[in-house]
């Protein structure tokens, strides 16, 4: 379980969040939406320490994450794992070596234990058989998979995930989306999952936080968001006009 | 006023007192000792063999040419011609050698290290690592400064030889003097001291030239144009830099 409470982020004159108070809820899909430029990608970055909180407080279970020192920081991020909206697979290293870097640097496991569990993760999702290609040899989706290998290699309790739609097809995306709950559900994981796609909204979202104006403006389940009046959320949720078409058409009969 | 000139992005003070502080977070203990040596083992091959021809060939006409020119001073004078070999070894133990071949490779090891560390920013490739619990300063910076410092001294003594040499060949070719000469020249008046000032120049301009660079690239931000420009500051601050300091270790060390 994350908490955060009442929290605030300036950058200079720019005030982006106004005071979230969330709870990202263990063994759930968590899903942080909103419209491009609402803060999810700064909330996503509060949480993991890339950015500091210009106000208020991040739980961890029952650790404050503010109050960390360094070191202790380092620890807590071993049991952490993130996937970029960029990937951030290090383009110099094979497939291999990205997803082995975490264990490289922190497991005294011998290389024929890494390489096995490098094939485990890989077989995790579904990508057997690329360790030795580069990043740039594969598709899209295929960096995504590979993102998320290298995410869970350490059995992490907290797992974040930046937009792990953005760019991909539809169908593709789905599969992410489904490969993402899945991994939650069978490591009962901590997920926080930014994303614009109400795609995702639909199919995963078990514990949803709508940022508006940097402000919490909604949260609930995605059944709840069908039912739901809140007006910022139907915005959000109906943007296409075609959406909108098919809930009058829905309303009336 | 005053907090301006401090916290001001602008400021040379803001930027000396983020370099020096961050300076303790580089040398700190390795997540993984193995991992450290494998980048450092790396990087002195990329510094030394990526290097090595352009410092061979630079220090080849930096030698010939002080020779040529000095005995161009000389012609018709009163000093003997053999000292031509003197003052080119002198002249590339206590001030060539070392500032020419670290202006040199700020220009080409310092540009890649801003560009190459400043892409891994940009692609998030370092808050990957830090998310991961990497302590990316110490992982990525102290690597590149110790093999600097172990490198570029061997480049520079490197150079004075080969500048020296080139001194003989130009000689030769100039037929200014003789080999006897040239080399009655280098055997005159040796001070192991000087040898002494050049490797201290070595050591303090690798690290000038590796950490400067290193933080224009590990604090860039923007895209591509902040990247070039973090590159070529790298260069222009690192070559002033290197000539400030060659300039007070040859205070310090002479008088
Ligand atoms: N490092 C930063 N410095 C200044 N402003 C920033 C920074 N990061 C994000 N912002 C601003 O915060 C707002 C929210 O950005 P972001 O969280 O990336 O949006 P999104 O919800 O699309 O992920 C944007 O207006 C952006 O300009
Ligand atoms: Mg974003």
């Amino acid at each position: 379980m994350i908490r955060v409470e009442g929290i605030h982020k300036s950058f200079g004159e720019h005030h982006v969040l106004k005071g979230i108070d969330f709870t990202f809820e263990t063994g759930k899909t968590n899903l942080i939406i909103g419209k491009s430029g609402a803060g999810k990608t700064v909330l996503l970055k509060l949480l993991v320490g890339l950015l500091q909180p210009s106000e208020g407080k991040i739980w961890y279970d029952d650790v404050c994450f503010n109050d960390l020192n360094k070191k202790e920081l380092q620890k807590l991020r071993m049991d952490v794992g993130m996937l970029f909206q960029g990937n951030a697979l290090f383009d110099s290293m094979t497939i291999e070596e990205n997803i082995r870097f975490p264990l490289d640097m922190f497991s005294g496991k011998t290389m024929k234990e890494k390489k096995e569990r490098v094939n485990y993760c890989l077989s995790r999702v579904e990508m057997e058989g690329i360790n030795n290609k580069f990043p740039s040899e594969i598709s899209g989706g295929m960096q995504k998979r590979v993102g998320i290998a290298r995410a869970i290699v350490l059995n992490p309790k907290y797992l974040f995930v930046d937009e792990p739609n953005s760019g991909l097809d539809p169908k593709t995306a789905i599969t992410i989306d489904d490969l993402i709950s899945d991994i939650t559900k069978e490591f009962n994981i901590t997920t926080v999952i930014n994303t614009h796609d109400m795609n995702s909204v639909m199919e995963i979202g078990e514990n949803i936080c709508l940022l508006h104006m940097g402000k919490l403006a909604w949260q609930g389940n995605k059944d709840e968001v069908l039912e739901s009046e809140n007006e910022m959320l139907s915005d959000f949720i109906f943007a296409s006009p075609f959406l909108k078409r098919l809930r009058n058409f829905a309303a009336k009969s | 006023m005053l907090s301006q000139l401090f916290n001001s992005e602008k400021s040379v003070f803001f930027h000396v007192g983020k370099f020096v502080a961050w300076q303790k977070d580089i040398y700190k203990r390795p997540e993984n000792m193995s991992m450290y040596y494998k980048e450092i083992i790396r990087q002195m091959y990329d510094i030394g063999i990526g290097s090595l021809l352009i410092v061979v060939i630079i220090s080849l006409f930096i030698g010939a040419v002080t020779a040529v020119q000095f005995s161009y001073q000389l012609s018709g004078g009163l000093i003997p011609d053999y000292y031509i070999g003197y003052v080119v070894r002198d002249m590339e133990i206590i001030e060539l050698a070392a500032t020419i071949t670290c202006l040199v490779l700020a220009g080409k090891v310092g540009s890649n290290m801003a560009a190459e560390i400043g892409g891994m920013r940009q692609k998030e490739h370092i808050d990957a690592m830090e998310v991961m619990g990497v302590n990316t300063s110490a992982y990525i910076i102290m690597p590149k400064i110790i093999a600097a410092m172990i490198v570029i001294p061997i480049l520079v003594s490197i150079s004075a030889v080969v500048g020296i040499m080139g001194g003989f060949l130009a000689s030769m070719a100039t037929g200014a003097l003789t080999e006897e000469a040239y080399i009655k020249g280098l055997r005159s008046f040796f001070v192991p001291y000087n040898v002494l000032m050049m490797y201290v120049k070595a050591f303090v301009f690798a690290y000038i030239l590796t950490s400067v660079s290193c933080y224009q690239g590990y604090f860039v931000k923007g895209g591509s144009i902040e990247l070039g420009e973090a590159s070529t500051r790298a260069v222009v601050y690192s070559d002033i830099l290197i000539l400030i300091a060659d300039f007070i270790i040859a205070l310090v060390l002479t008088i």
